[in-house]
């Protein structure tokens, strides 16, 4: 191995640690201070780990808080979205990628018009919508927003997997007895797994992480989703780091189990195999 | 087992006309091949018998039966697909049982039946892997299995050995037909190479630009040819074609070529003095003379060896055409050598392509 080569993994190797160092701080942060007591959050200076670690953040806010029901509200919220999100956008995508219909021209080109605003331009209407219909306030109305933002990205992110599945596949399964529908969930839903495991991720995350339109239309702590809820530990006069980064890091414990859970399909290529040799 | 009866098909999509009015009858227990080069509408024709493509107009018959409107499920027909199209998340034993399972057959009779497919297909080992732990000859094989379990009406290969490697597919090539011995199955298969053609067939179906140009037994299309395409497209080393005017003089005829060259045409033929006119031989068909004694002398550019005989590459005036002989003797590139084009085994074309009939 030539010196030069050697050099070029050193590099190369550096580059990830480099880049992996500046990704994961903040989430490094976020432990650290969580279990810093609060005597020695402002008294040690700036060290890498506290001398003495306590859990005491951590019991405060589950005892003390209404952090446990930010955090239901946020599962409930996060996880009917992204299932509500993935039925439509596998379907959506399916019909994208398979069919031929009057009208798909357009019915794409209205989902990407959907994808150009900023969010912030759409609040005061949304609410306006949601107020009379008595869904402000409500986890439900959250979970229409979002699903209705989520939609859209979705059914293309679907589709690009449909379209990554062989049309032979179904025929197939089509010649061997079995209607759309049924080639649909027997032969090509299974071999989506991938897919779906990654839009249910996705749409799980952006919604578990939404703080603007649940900002705007949930007041009071019983509806707030756990964004929301994080700012509760800004008071007037003071922030309760501890807390609220002992929060934060119990937030991120669903989403972490829940790529924990899917990460087999997200890695998996089931199709390896399916044609040709 | 079935007999398959297409009338005046026609496909387009849109505007664009992709079958022309095909008539085609396949008797029960028939082996047809669709023959023909790539965007000739074999495949579409093929698909639109399984019900995987709408037929525009026409009518399709299985048994009897307009299947026009069936969707492919209720057709009762089997198909291998070029790409296998093997489920890559069901084991073999599972694949090969899909149909039987949708058909809701039982289970002890489902094992039954797999378990004489796969010795059949000499699958017996394999039965519990996945598709992609498999060969390209295995899966061949399973996709084979998953259409003979059902004793379907007919059988549809859509080019289903494309995919392996020459000698695989010379295997694969006789297992088919051996297995459509055994099973007497009507079969429509369909290929763009003619040796599977001319090998597999009963009857084989030429097709060009979305028609039918000759339906026939393997050695009728060979040796009677109805036009120019069908002569070039059978055959390898394909036909040589010279193209020329046609001159009688008493008894005889000839054709000149463009550039002055003059060969002698089969005696007696329909073409006037002035017609244009085709003359086509097959490579095999050439006989080759030393050089003094040849009534017409071609340069030699080019000898390929291929173990069993030697192609010639030729060159006559300005065309250039092939011959091929199993002599290995006193041939060199860049040497004159005799040539002769046999009467009887010489086609003559009008200048539409079609052929004239030879005496």
């Amino acid at each position: 191995m030539t010196a030069k080569r050697i050099f070029g993994i050193l590099a190369h190797r550096l580059a990830i640690l480099g880049y992996l160092v500046f990704a994961l701080f903040p989430l490094y942060w976020l432990v650290k201070v969580s279990v810093t007591p609060n005597k020695l959050l402002y008294s040690e200076g700036v060290r890498l780990w506290p001398s003495r670690m306590s859990l005491e953040h951590f019991a405060f806010v589950l005892k003390h808080s209404d952090f446990p029901i930010f955090f239901k509200n946020s599962l409930i919220v996060s996880g009917s979205t992204a299932i509500i999100v993935t039925v439509f956008a596998s379907t959506a995508g399916y019909a994208l990628s398979r069919f031929n219909f009057r009208g798909k021209y357009w019915i794409v080109a209205l989902m990407l018009l959907t994808q150009m605003f900023p969010l912030v331009m759409l609040v005061a209407p949304i609410f306006k919508i949601l107020s009379p219909l008595g869904l402000t306030n409500s986890l439900t109305g959250l979970v229409i927003v979002y699903t209705a933002f989520n939609v859209p990205f979705a059914t293309f992110l679907m589709q690009s997997f449909f379209d990554g599945i062989p049309k032979d596949l179904e025929e197939a399964a089509m010649i061997d007895g079995a209607t759309q529908f049924v080639a649909f969930r027997q032969i090509i839903l299974p071999l989506t797994l991938p897919g779906i495991a990654a839009t249910l991720g996705f749409v799980f995350t952006a919604a578990w992480s939404e703080l603007l339109f649940s900002l705007m239309l949930i007041s009071g702590n019983q509806a707030a989703t756990f964004p929301v809820g994080l700012l509760s530990f800004v008071s007037k006069f003071s922030v309760d780091f501890g807390q609220m980064m002992a929060a934060g890091v119990m937030a991120l414990v669903p989403a972490c189990l829940f790529f924990l859970l899917i990460q087999r399909y997200l890695v998996q290529g089931l199709t390896a195999g399916a044609v040709k040799g | 087992m079935a007999s398959i009866d297409i009338s005046n098909i026609q496909k387009s999509y849109g505007i664009m006309p992709v079958l022309q009015g095909i008539d085609l009858e396949i008797q029960d227990g028939e082996f047809v091949v669709l023959v023909g080069p790539s965007g000739c509408g074999k495949s579409t024709l093929l698909r639109m018998i399984a019900g995987l493509e709408h037929v525009t107009d026409g009518e399709i018959r299985i048994d009897g039966r307009r299947v026009n409107e069936l969707a492919p499920k209720d057709r009762d027909i089997a198909m291998v697909f070029q790409s296998y199209a093997l489920y890559p998340h069901m084991s073999v034993a599972k694949n090969m049982s899909y149909s039987l399972r949708l058909r809701k057959v039982a289970s002890d009779k489902i094992a039954t039946i797999i378990a004489g497919a796969a010795t059949k297909l000499g699958l017996g080992p394999l039965m519990e892997r996945r598709p992609k732990a498999l060969s390209g000859g295995q899966r061949q094989r399973v996709a084979m299995g998953r259409a003979i379990v059902r004793e379907p009406k007919a059988f549809l290969f859509d080019e289903p050995l494309s995919n392996l490697d020459a000698r695989l597919r010379e295997q694969m090539r006789a297992e088919i037909k051996k297995l459509h011995k055994d099973l007497g199955a009507t079969s429509i298969y369909v290929t763009h190479d003619q040796i599977e053609a001319m090998t597999l067939a009963d009857r084989i179906v030429a097709m060009h630009g979305g028609s039918i140009q000759q339906v026939g037994r393997p050695l009728d299309l060979y040796d009677r040819p109805a036009n120019l395409f069908v002569a070039g497209f059978i055959g390898s080393p394909g036909m040589n074609f010279f193209e020329g005017r046609v001159s009688v003089v008493g008894e005889r005829s000839s054709l000149t070529l463009a550039d002055g060259i003059v060969l002698p045409l089969p005696a007696a033929t329909a073409l006037q003095s002035g017609e244009r006119a085709t003359l086509g031989i097959r490579p095999e068909h050439v006989v080759l003379e030393p050089a003094a004694a040849g009534d017409i002398r071609a340069r030699i550019d080019l000898i390929e060896p291929t173990g069993f005989g030697m192609i010639l590459h030729l060159t006559l005036g300005t065309v250039s055409f092939k011959a091929f002989t199993l002599n290995r003797a006193y041939l060199q590139a860049g040497g004159d050598i005799g040539v002769r084009f046999p009467a009887e085994h010489s086609h003559l074309f009008d200048k539409d392509g079609q052929a004239l009939n030879r005496p």
